[in-house]
């Protein structure tokens, strides 16, 4: 059983006031920081600690924060990422609603760390509850001296505002977020510049995910270098993952980083194994965005080692074998699942949230959508996969943000895994319409290397 | 879309809501007011049921900024109705996860129930629904949320969904 970092306190009743919160040792990294520690100290244990960024991209946080511009007499901005919306995650809203002073903690060590006197805490407009609870929880934290002037008699000052979006996926992108914040269309920005040198109204800016701030606490009450022990390699610390799907029992789980995917499935202490005594077809390990793998390739790898639940594991193999950590979003499929209509699913949902600026994002999803769609529904052509795959292409890497890869992944993961299912819709288009195509071979063990190889 | 004829119908801001806009405002640094335009919307919307062209105008002349600009944002984000809609509008996630465990047939069911296709409001003015891109609550779906609070109801059922609507009407009359 995985220590936890974040979680450990999650049931407790009454968490989510200042003061239960508190006495369970909550607002301890604040004193300790603003008191003992300069912005740079802190900065250097997040580094130490090795934390990558939670919101999928996994850049290192240390790393960007130092690489924030500090001009004299220019505003610097914290702004946290709270707009959760990539397809199978769900663990900002599960945290900001039931550990909410949590994120409030992480943010004012996180300003101090930056010398952000205005923060901002952007949570995506459809959490609307969860906007409620952290305003309540601001207010607390203030009223006992921990934001506002002078925080803790240190001569720091903090003002802490919750910025509700309006419902677009793409301001989980920071640049499209900072537009969004400065109230304008989530169009993201070219960059450079980056917004560590010219962010919100063109101050130097980090942005970060919610659980990212979140882990500053942990490392600055335990050291960097602690939070470096859990963990395996450069995957260091916990991860919150959101589970869902066909599981028995879905949820938000913290592991240590390194734990085995199919004792993650499987094991009663996670998710349980698949729901009503099904088997499982395939998964999506880390958010909509990421390469779906069927169950042989997500259990183990091309080399037939258990695939563990860590950033280099979930990548082995590249996109020709692998898939990525991104949000920690798990889907699991159960055999009854239809490939293609989860691939069309992904591509509607790509299509609408597209933001219009670039061509062929704009343009290649929804003919993606289109085609697939065909698919689905029994007009589709044998050459309807090739197609796929060559819009595909010509969105990856042509786009002004990662919307369009994370649009052109998920279909040619598909088609690249599950080529039979997508062909047996266009050979058996009448039966593809009233029954799925099944588990087939997709959890048959892999083939031994040396047969290939030979 | 936005239409013309919307902009027949005038829209007057209570001074209650215009000094919540104004706490709103009070949170960005001088002359960056426009920061407020999408929590201002959301307070629109939540007052009116939607943000029609007259709102969106004075919304414009509050943050002295042009009215393209307040109709730009408002059309871009998902969450602004640029036309009535039911008292309650039943938002469905449609996305992968949910449709796992059968939110498709719960907005079947919500269709057959409510007696309007999707984006169509009832004759009593009462309901419209749609389905939703992910609403990030994965583990318990399917889901909906009903603004202007976003109260959120999971795990849905056929039977959970006639509750809610029943509950819904019946709230309404009294």
């Amino acid at each position: 059983m995985g220590r936890k970092l974040l979680l450990e306190h999650i049931n407790v009743p009454g968490i989510n006031t200042f003061d239960v919160y508190r006495s369970k040792g909550g607002y301890a990294s604040v004193e300790k920081a603003i008191k003992t520690m300069s912005p740079d100290d802190v900065v250097e244990e997040v580094k130490k600690s090795g934390l990558r960024g939670r919101g999928g991209a996994g850049f290192p946080t240390g790393m960007k924060w130092s690489f924030l511009a500090k001009p004299e007499g220019v505003a610097r901005y914290l702004v946290c990422n709270a707009d959760e919306s990539e397809p199978g995650t769900f663990k900002d809203r599960y945290l900001m609603t039931y550990i909410p002073h949590l994120l409030i903690e992480g943010m004012i060590v996180s300003s101090f760390a930056l010398g952000a006197n205005t923060s901002f805490i952007y949570v995506r407009g459809e959490m609307m509850p969860q906007i409620r609870i952290l305003e309540r929880a601001i207010a607390e934290a203030k009223a006992k001296g921990f934001l506002g002037k002078n925080i803790l008699g240190s001569g720091y000052d903090l003002e802490l505002y919750v910025q509700p979006g309006g419902g677009a996926y793409i301001c989980g992108e920071e640049t499209a977020l900072l537009e969004s914040l400065e109230g304008k269309r989530g169009n993201p920005r070219i960059k450079p510049p980056f917004p560590a040198i010219a962010g919100l109204y063109g101050c130097p800016t980090v942005v970060n995910n919610v659980e990212s701030i979140a882990a500053v606490v942990p490392i600055i009450n335990d050291g960097g270098d602690e939070y470096a022990k859990l963990g395996i390699g450069r995957s260091t610390g916990t991860k919150l993952i959101s589970a869902g799907g066909n599981l028995k029992k879905p949820g938000v789980y913290e592991i240590d980083l390194g734990l085995p995917v199919e004792e993650f499935i499987y094991s009663d202490e996670y998710c349980g194994g698949i729901a009503n005594g099904k088997r499982l077809k395939a998964v999506v390990a880390g958010g909509s965005s990421v390469p779906i793998l069927p169950t042989n390739l997500i259990l183990k790898t091309i080399n037939n080692e258990p695939r563990l639940m860590s950033y280099e594991s979930l990548a082995d193999g590249g996109f020709v074998s692998g898939t990525m950590m991104g949000s920690g979003g798990f889907i699991a499929y159960d055999e009854d699942a239809c490939i293609v209509r989860n691939t069309w699913n992904f591509a509607r949902f790509y299509h609408h949230e597209s933001c219009g600026q670039c061509s062929p994002c704009r343009e290649g999803t929804g003919w993606m959508e289109k085609v697939l769609h065909r698919l689905e529904y029994g007009h589709g052509k044998s050459s309807d996969m090739d197609l796929l795959i060559d819009v595909s292409k010509k969105i990856e890497g042509n786009t002004i943000c990662p919307l369009g890869d994370a649009a052109a992944w998920p279909v040619a993961s598909a088609i690249r895994h599950f080529r039979d299912e997508f062909e047996w819709h266009v050979t058996n288009a009448s039966e593809a319409v009233s029954r799925n195509y099944g588990l087939a071979h997709y959890a048959d063990p892999l083939p031994k290397l040396e047969s290939v190889a030979g | 879309m936005l239409r013309v004829e919307d902009a027949q119908v005038p829209v007057d801001f209570s001074p209650e809501l215009i000094s919540k806009f104004d706490d709103i405002v009070s949170r960005y640094p001088k002359g960056k007011q426009k920061s407020g335009l999408l929590p201002i919307l959301h307070l629109v919307q939540a007052e009116f049921g939607w943000t029609s062209v007259p709102a969106m105008d004075k919304v414009a002349a509050y943050l002295e900024i042009l009215p393209i600009e307040v109709y730009e944002v408002a059309s871009f984000y998902s969450m602004y109705f640029l036309r009535p809609q039911g008292k309650y509008v039943l938002e469905v996630c449609r996305t992968s996860g949910c449709c796992l465990v059968g939110a498709e047939k719960i907005m079947d069911h919500i269709e057959a129930k409510l007696g309007v296709k999707e984006g169509e409001v009832t004759a009593d003015g009462l309901f419209s629904w749609r389905g939703v891109e992910c609403l990030a609550a994965c583990g318990f779906g399917p889901v909906l949320q009903i603004g202007p609070e976003y109260t959120f109801y999971e795990n849905l059922t056929n039977d959970s969904v006639d509750k809610l609507i029943g509950d819904l009407r019946s709230g309404a009359k009294n």
